[in-house]
């Protein structure tokens, strides 16, 4: 259970309402200069790769390090690996929600804006990689002189109303969390703050009919994330499994893309988390058990990520397939051996240390483990792509892909992108849930202190 | 003007004490109370009475709009160009149920934010606020005539309130 609400041991410590909303709108004081010198970092980064993407538009699709047959590199391995990023903010926030867990409250909305911002960044990458940008609506269905209509038939268009449908609920559910939570420190914030939040709080003030309302529309929204974000990465996966390579051609796809969508979400949380409790103070509120929990999470994906990783080997070689087996004998064993082997390292062995309670509670090691398991899940996600394309069926056309600066400049700056809105929303609204915190509370009753 | 009706504000610090108050109030047949609470709370939400919201319905309509659109857009723009792709029938229902299950999730979701936004402000209440009951403090707001005023408050504060005022 929670830290908040474990019982006895811990009662002591239990914050009063009042100490809640103190210290969480205290996080949103005047920025350090640390911040913004962290801001000014990732404003150049983020410059390096606007740039990078006008060198691209200026010249051409060509200056990126596409080599027949790889067609699909950097910018579709780092769009499955934005999305991936979101999913575990939806676990945390809606699936865990439905499950009444109530360790959630405290870091919820952290992966909730990590969702969000993953979204945001993840969909830069399909338009990107189609190379002319100012034709990025020819995606959506739109009425048009030709009577041309899109191929609903294609799974790449199921992606576009996938992850368009994704960034809308996501973005709703992070907003309508925010109201409440906004409302309270509206009364504490003061000058350009206060009319933020005066008008981002929606006129909100707790009434009876107001709460009666919200928490019916909260419950509904979260009881429709959680099928959406199940949905959204299997899409994603049949944007390859759809197709008749060797290496992407599996049923396997779906839950195996889930559950290392949820597996590299929760290693991000946990790396934004490390941080952020240190610099806002927070160890009162997300505390080891939270990250206890998060290492379990990462666990339980990471184990059926591993397991995915034992049955595509065992599929390949038991199918009988020549194909098949020559693409897996080929990830582990050809020109992209690094790239699989890091992949396996990371994803396939890493987690389990998990096992051991010592490093699940250690706050130094599961900073560490969640970047290797990023590491891994991006090399995941390019050893199935580059490395299946670069190996189908025709020794003939086979080849080998080496991304440019571009493609490196493009996706340094998908992360100074990502970590631009992280900063700026994490110093303007609360990246602890005021209400959900104290709501796990019990209300103080008459004799006695409660919370 | 303070643009809300007259009556008694009080402030709660106990949970218990506040729904007792509601209770013998909505017995005497003030009905038309505001209560403000920082959290979400079953007991609170038990007193006042109020039955399950309609947002559900809002739901379930979005949802089912969503779904039904997905299958007319994809089926209706299939047909208005028959174009065969891959031998597959011009309209295929199998691939357009992602579409469908997509819309109807958007749609649901979209629905259900305005039905919050519509039941929210069909059923606001206008009555005296203080940023306590944001914070830590359980508020209730009876708007009532001046000459029931003093009963009223006497009742607040012999149940607990930690604070009762008269606001005009």
């Amino acid at each position: 259970m929670a830290t908040v609400v474990e019982p006895e041991r811990q009662k002591a410590a239990q914050p009063t309402y009042h100490e809640i909303t103190r210290d969480i709108a205290a996080t949103l004081g005047r920025p350090s200069r640390a911040y913004f010198m962290l801001l000014a970092f990732v404003l150049v980064v983020l410059a390096f790769g606007v740039f990078a993407l006008l060198w691209q538009i200026r010249w051409g699709l060509g200056v990126a390090g596409y080599t027949p047959p790889v067609l699909w590199g950097v910018y579709i391995t780092t769009f499955v690996f934005w999305v991936g990023i979101a999913h575990s903010g939806t676990l945390i926030s809606a699936i865990l929600y439905l499950f009444r867990s109530a360790w959630r409250t405290s870091v919820y909305r952290t992966a909730e804006a990590m969702t969000v911002f993953a979204v945001l960044t993840a969909g830069l990458f399909p338009l990107i990689h189609v190379g002319r940008i100012w034709y990025a609506y020819w995606l959506f269905p739109y009425p048009n002189q030709r009577q041309l209509w899109v191929n609903f038939k294609s799974p790449l268009l199921w992606d576009v109303f996938a992850v368009s449908t994704y960034l809308t609920v996501s973005t709703l559910f992070l907003i309508v969390g925010l109201v409440p939570d906004v409302a309270a420190v509206r009364e504490k914030a003061t000058g350009w703050r206060r009319k933020l939040y005066e008008v981002t709080s929606l006129g909100w003030r707790g009434t009876d009919q107001q709460w009666r309302h919200y928490t019916r529309a909260y419950l509904y929204l979260a009881a429709l994330a959680t099928p959406l974000v199940l949905s959204v990465h299997s899409v994603v996966s049949w944007d390859f499994a759809m197709a008749i390579v060797p290496g992407w051609h599996a049923t396997i796809f779906a839950p195996y893309f889930v559950a290392g969508a949820i597996y590299s979400g929760v290693a991000l949380v946990v790396t934004l988390l490390v941080p952020l409790r240190k610099v806002f103070k927070m160890e009162r509120y997300i505390t080891v058990e939270h990250f206890d929990n998060l290492a379990k999470l990462l666990l339980l994906t990471g184990m059926i990520v591993a397991y995915a990783y034992v049955v595509e080997y065992f599929m390949a070689w038991y199918s009988g397939n020549p194909f098949e087996r020559d693409s897996f004998f080929n990830r582990a064993f050809g020109d992209y051996w690094w790239a699989t082997w890091t992949m396996i390292t990371c994803n396939g062995f890493l987690p389990f240390l998990l096992f051991f309670r010592k490093i699940r509670r250690s706050i130094p090691a599961l900073f560490v483990l969640s970047l290797f398991v990023n590491l891994g899940m991006w090399f995941e996600r390019f050893v199935i792509i580059v490395v299946s394309l670069s190996h189908e069926y025709d020794p003939y056309a086979m080849g080998h892909y080496t991304p440019s600066w571009v493609e490196w400049g493009i996706l340094a700056g998908s992360f100074a992108w990502f970590f631009l809105w992280f900063l700026l929303f994490a110093k303007n609204f609360p990246m602890v849930s005021i209400t959900e915190v104290k709501e796990i509370i019990p209300m103080p009753r008459r004799g006695r202190r409660g919370s | 003007m303070s643009g809300h009706p007259g009556g008694i504000l009080a402030a709660y610090q106990y949970v218990d004490s506040a729904a007792e108050a509601i209770r013998r109030l909505k017995s005497q047949g003030y009905d038309d109370l505001i209560v403000y609470t920082p959290v979400p709370n079953a007991e609170i939400a038990q007193a006042v009475g109020h039955k399950v919201s309609s947002v559900r319905l809002w739901t379930l309509i979005g949802g089912l709009l969503g779904c039904a659109s997905g299958f007319a857009l994809t089926l209706w723009m299939s047909y208005d160009w028959p174009l065969v792709v891959g031998g597959k029938p011009v309209g295929s229902l199998i691939p357009y149920v992602i579409i469908a299950f997509e819309l109807m999730i958007l749609f649901g979701a979209g629905a259900t934010i305005l039905g919050l936004l519509f039941n929210s402000w069909r059923t606001r209440q206008r009555g005296a606020y203080d940023g306590r009951f944001s914070d830590d403090q359980i508020g209730i707001f009876v708007p009532c005539p001046v000459e029931r005023r003093p009963a009223v408050e006497e009742m607040l504060r012999n149940s607990g309130a930690v604070e009762v005022r008269v606001e005009m």
